[in-house]
């Protein structure tokens, strides 16, 4: 879904940066507690359950507002390769946002462990105990983590390319907050046309 | 004329290098965090890898404590823990238990007579959803102080260099104790007659919020009889789990588990260190094995006795063994459920 609006809404701008937050932290608890036996092992497994519910339900929330509010026209101007490669990582994102958690708690469902939150509250298993399934959801889990990461580095770098050298409202879009000095010439089909 | 346009040439090319260096100095941490620039950290893979026995990686199989039997029981509690801790475990009543006895050897076909430390490990269920996992081992006290100097003991006993023992020995007169303990300390002739001890202490929190620094111990009820590990190596390679196996069918095996509590001052960060004997120590239940099931088709062998799962009411304390532990043993569980079919089910094709 498309609107004709060039920014994203306030909630939605304030999603994204509220999960990119979240999300950074994760990838990083994740690869840190994986390699150390040291006592913030536990510290560091336990935030990344409880932050990885988080992110699930701040990601199914966004995905309810991005199907409602939709999303900015990207520049007219920006060649069907680059169009076609943002599309696809935004779908890969919300693929990710709500399918990391999903495996991470299935992962654990299927070994039989606990998943405790902070404040004590205990998820149930969402999936059999079975060996099988927890190495199969283990890879997964593992090895997307590593997409993830590298996807968000294409997503940060694309969108430094807009903000510094296309300079074409894109990152201002989602910007944190709306910056007259800096916001360009609107972006949209017929503006990009009528130029 | 060349000036202006080369100037936003020239802004291009700085802002490229920018975004490389943000993209780049991203990476780099990613990097460091994950440990990659870091050889010397010692990760669970390490540590795992440095249980690897003469024999080979136990595929399948537990990287450590290779070796067991499944059992299932009761806990029974008599309610005098509720006073150390508010866990539901310590409320008195009768909770269902899956454990596993275990020999400390890496080698899942050791003769029993061989491994001179034998474990018990402990899974509580309480109605409440809640767990208490615990392993346990027979020895009074830990071989070595910290998780790093475990690493060192296990690439010194690994070691072809045979003055590498000796080497680590001097380096660590922590381990003497431990050595003398394993020279002369009685064996018996079945995990029956064997007290199993947390050595790692813990926080046990009460219903008010006071905190005390405790361990266990699983005392046996029944008598141990001191038996030579020659005559023990006479009884066959896997005769603790054939004894084991046909005394439970006789009648279900009973101890008394012992919660010690710490004096302030006492050595709670240290396992290699025993707390003095006249500490308050709190009789708070029995645990009752009622049923021995052989491992590949037992309900132990898929679960990992992480001794970081603990119910509300007993937490982690200063002992930085808890937290080593459960990193590798989650290590040594992904690794082996990753291997199923190096070590199948038996039993598997006869099930719907």
């Amino acid at each position: 879904m498309i609107s004709d609006r060039q920014r994203f809404t306030p909630l939605q701008r304030l999603l994204h940066w509220l999960m990119a937050v979240c999300i950074l932290a994760m990838l990083f608890i994740g690869v840190g507690m994986v390699s150390t036996v040291e006592p913030k092992y536990l510290t560091l497994i336990s935030t990344h359950k409880s932050l990885g519910i988080a992110i699930l339900l701040l990601a199914l929330i966004r995905l309810a507002v991005r199907l409602r509010s939709g999303a900015p026209l990207l520049p007219a101007d920006l060649p069907w390769p680059m169009k076609v490669a943002a599309k696809l990582s935004h779908y890969a994102f919300y693929v990710l946002m709500i399918g990391m958690p999903l495996l991470g708690w299935g992962m654990l469902s299927a070994g039989a462990y606990p998943v405790v939150l902070f404040g004590g509250a205990r998820l149930p298993a969402i999936l059999p105990h079975s060996d099988g399934l927890h190495a199969l959801l283990w890879n997964a889990h593992f090895y997307l983590a590593f997409v993830f990461f590298a996807l968000i580095l294409l997503h940060v770098a694309a969108a430094l390319f807009h903000a510094l050298v296309r300079r074409d409202g894109v990152f201002e879009a989602m910007a944190p907050v709306s910056s007259d000095a800096t916001a360009p010439v609107p972006a949209g089909d017929e503006v990009a046309s009528a130029r | 004329m060349a000036q202006p346009s080369q100037s936003p040439a020239r802004s291009v090319f700085a802002s490229l290098v920018l975004i490389a260096v943000v993209i780049g100095g991203a990476a780099a941490a990613f990097a460091y965090t994950a440990g990659w620039l870091s050889p010397q950290r010692l990760t669970p893979n390490k540590l795992v890898d440095a249980l690897t026995p003469p024999t080979g990686e136990p595929l399948g199989h537990r990287r450590n404590h290779a070796k067991g039997i499944c059992f299932i029981g009761v806990f029974e509690a008599n309610g005098a823990g509720t006073a150390l801790s508010r866990a539901q475990v310590f409320t008195r009543g009768q909770y269902p238990v899956l454990g596993r006895f275990n020999l400390a050897t890496a080698n899942p076909n050791a003769p029993d007579a061989t491994v001179r430390v034998r474990g018990l490990g402990l899974r509580i269920a309480t109605p409440d959803g809640q767990e208490w996992r615990s392993a346990m081992i027979d020895p009074p006290f830990f071989p070595v102080s910290t998780p790093q100097t475990f690493y060192e003991l296990l690439l010194a006993s690994g070691s072809k260099d045979s003055n590498a023992m000796t080497t680590f020995a001097a380096a660590h007169p922590e381990f003497a104790p431990f050595a003398a303990w394993a020279k002369s300390a009685p064996w018996t002739g079945s995990y029956a007659e064997d007290r199993y001890n947390s050595l790692n202490s813990f926080i046990f929190t009460d219903s008010s919020g006071v905190e005390k620094t405790v361990r266990w111990s699983l005392l046996p009820a029944a008598r141990p009889v001191s038996v030579s590990p020659d005559d023990l190596a006479k009884r066959g390679p896997n005769f603790l789990e054939q004894e084991i196996t046909e005394r439970v069918r006789g009648g279900p095996q009973r101890w008394t588990m012992v919660v010690t509590v710490a004096n302030p001052g006492d050595p709670t960060a240290d396992p290699t260190k025993a707390w003095p004997e006249d500490r308050r120590a709190v009789d708070v239940g029995t645990l009752t094995v009622q049923a021995i099931q052989a491992e590949p088709d037992g309900p132990c062998r898929d679960i990992n006795f992480d001794p970081a799962v603990l119910p509300s009411g007993i937490s982690t304390s200063d002992d930085p063994f808890p937290a080593a532990r459960s990193a590798a043993y989650m290590k040594s569980f992904d690794r082996r459920t990753a291997e199923a079919k190096d070590y199948p089910r038996t039993a598997t094709d006869a099930k719907p």
